[in-house]
């Protein structure tokens, strides 16, 4: 078990051995999203841009036009939100080779509080045009979605907690851009769940095959672009779709799941989340238990529609 | 040597096409474009090490102009040095042209950064020298702000930074012409002394005529020869320089002209419609 910011900071030493057009940029919080590992390594290419998270992407955009492929990194509440703009009209507008990477992300942030707990960063990431979305659900994925962000090129963004993450994949395990992974077959219900919440997804689909009804549970690790034909085969093949995030209910994995149902094969979809209200301080155990990101809510909701 | 008589006959050409293509567009801002048209001139006609057959050629000195709205003097700058082609003007903020209100890197040959949304260009000014000197390039960025853009808090952020990272390839020139657009600068939000706040910021700080093409060669030369961090030149212009009835008048920021104002503007610069 290793918590994902954990694994990118482990990452990007070994991009940056790869590639020495790899440079990274934090805004004093390296030591807690692990960029600081790189800079370890690799001083000459690491730019601590102080509390000043816009100029940040922008020099990220700068080094982009300059042929840099840049990491930019900080709590996700303050790279989606404060520094969006930036992100939107110096990096994705010319679709600048820039990658940001939002730490902390959800309630899972805990003893900080609302005010760092970023349950608004997919909503807003997925609705810039040109920007993939990824969220990645164990160190395992982390790693490899890293070295997937250094290699495409434009611009991309990476969602990650706090906390280590129960490990899911084994280091074989491939990731692409659009793709989701199917971590238990099932024809009655389909959960889709991302980050840490899928490991709860895993737990709640095994009771659920105890009491006779079997979940399909699926990793929607690429938010944007998504997998539509894997929706649309839980959409048609199964009763109904639940989704599980630590995020709003609005604008994330939910709604981006909702707006291929609707779209192509119309079914019901059940959405586990932030019920539209901000987080508080404590424990992320026990604030998952509060906002109901538990796998007792994920059985009883899919038993709701089954 | 600078020829300066050169350099002011392409200043008021690239005037007259500026407006010619807003006139044209019918929208655009006439005002932040002509008082800016002497600097983008001594850059392009003399300072800037820059080749048009080669527009990404990697050792190229880099422009970005952060006051992205005064876009069409650098279109015209782009023209007159064969970037793109006099008609491309013609069709400024039409739904066929790639010339958008705002530059656009990716789809405008010359154009080094997208900018637009005030206070972003000098960040990226300040990735782009500090990409250069982690090459080991002898490239050097220049970087064009407004004036009301200095309200931006992102530019003192910005500011900051350049002098931190000790980017001694840096250029940012401020086009002060006090005015913005629901007013003056000191009515609306005064930038009291910017000069002393760049210096606060460690920074390097040459003052010139905005209209004096020598003055302002002179003290881009200078900062050649400034590599104590970055340098700024504050350039002391007139909106609407160069058109009687535009100058220092706030409602030209951002208007077109219609074709009897077009042909008095133009008559007045020396051309004919």
């Amino acid at each position: 078990m290793e918590a994902n910011r954990v694994a990118y900071g482990k990452a990007l030493v070994e991009i940056g051995r790869a590639n020495d057009n790899v440079v990274v940029l934090d805004a004093d919080l390296g030591k807690a999203t692990n960029s600081i590992r790189f800079k370890a390594e690799f001083p000459e290419r690491y730019i601590d841009c102080g509390i000043a998270e816009q100029n940040m992407i922008g020099i990220a955009a700068g080094l982009a036009a300059s042929g840099k492929i840049p990491f930019a990194s900080t709590f996700s509440v303050f790279v989606s939100m404060r520094a969006v703009e930036q992100l939107r009209n110096s990096v994705c507008y010319p679709e600048l080779n820039v990658k940001v990477v939002g730490t902390h992300a959800g309630i899972e942030c805990g003893g900080d509080g609302a005010t760092h707990q970023a349950i608004e960063d997919l909503a807003i990431t997925r609705s810039i045009p040109k920007l993939s979305v990824l969220v990645p659900a164990d160190h395992v994925a982390t790693g490899k979605i890293v070295k997937l962000m250094a290699q495409h090129k434009g611009p991309m963004f990476m969602r990650v907690g706090r906390d280590a993450n129960a490990a899911l994949y084994d280091e074989n395990e491939e990731f692409v851009l659009g793709g989701s992974k199917q971590l238990r077959a099932g024809t009655d219900i389909t959960v889709m769940a991302i980050g840490s919440m899928v490991s709860k997804a895993v737990e709640a689909a095994k009771i659920l095959a105890g009491e006779g009804i079997e979940v399909r549970v699926l990793d929607m690790y690429s938010i944007k672009p998504i997998d539509k034909e894997a929706i649309i085969r839980a959409a048609k093949e199964t009763k109904g779709i639940v989704t599980v995030e630590d995020h709003n209910v609005i604008g994330g994995l939910g709604s981006a799941v909702s707006e291929v149902v609707t779209s192509f094969e119309p079914n019901v979809v059940k959405k586990i989340g932030i019920q539209d209200c901000f987080g508080r301080s404590g424990e992320s155990k026990k604030l998952f238990a509060l906002y109901g990101l538990t796998v007792e809510n994920i059985v009883k909701t899919v038993k709701e529609i089954s | 040597m600078i020829d300066v008589k050169m350099v002011r006959k392409k200043a008021d050409r690239m005037r007259q096409l500026a407006l010619e293509a807003i006139a044209n567009a019918g929208s655009g801002h006439p005002g932040g474009s002509l008082s800016a048209a002497d600097i983008v001139a001594t850059l392009y006609f003399y300072k800037m090490r820059i080749n048009p057959k080669q527009p990404t050629w990697p050792e190229r000195d880099r422009f970005v102009l952060s006051k992205g709205h005064a876009c069409p003097i650098l279109y015209a700058a782009l023209a007159e040095k064969g970037y793109i082609t006099l008609q491309d003007l013609k069709s400024l903020r039409q739904t066929d042209s790639f010339l958008q209100g705002h530059p656009d890197m990716k789809h405008t040959s010359g154009i080094d950064m997208s900018t637009g949304s005030l206070g972003q260009g000098i960040s990226a000014a300040v990735g782009m020298a500090y990409a250069a000197k982690m090459d080991k390039k002898d490239y050097r960025v220049y970087c064009l702000l407004g004036d009301g853009e200095c309200e931006e808090g992102q530019v003192w952020e910005a500011v900051m930074s350049a002098a931190q990272f000790d980017l001694n390839n840096l250029v940012v020139i401020v086009d002060y012409n006090h005015l913005q657009i629901d007013g003056t600068n000191e009515e609306i939000m005064n930038i009291t002394n910017v000069s002393d706040r760049f210096k606060a910021s460690r920074w390097q700080v040459l003052s010139v005529d905005g209209h004096d093409i020598e003055q302002i060669g002179a003290a881009l030369d200078e900062a050649d020869r400034l590599t104590n961090g970055p340098v700024v030149i504050i350039a002391n212009t007139i909106k609407g320089k160069g058109v009687s009835f535009m100058e220092n008048k706030v409602d030209w920021h951002g208007k077109a002209p219609n074709s009897d104002e077009l042909k008095q503007a133009i008559a007045e610069l020396g051309g004919v419609l």
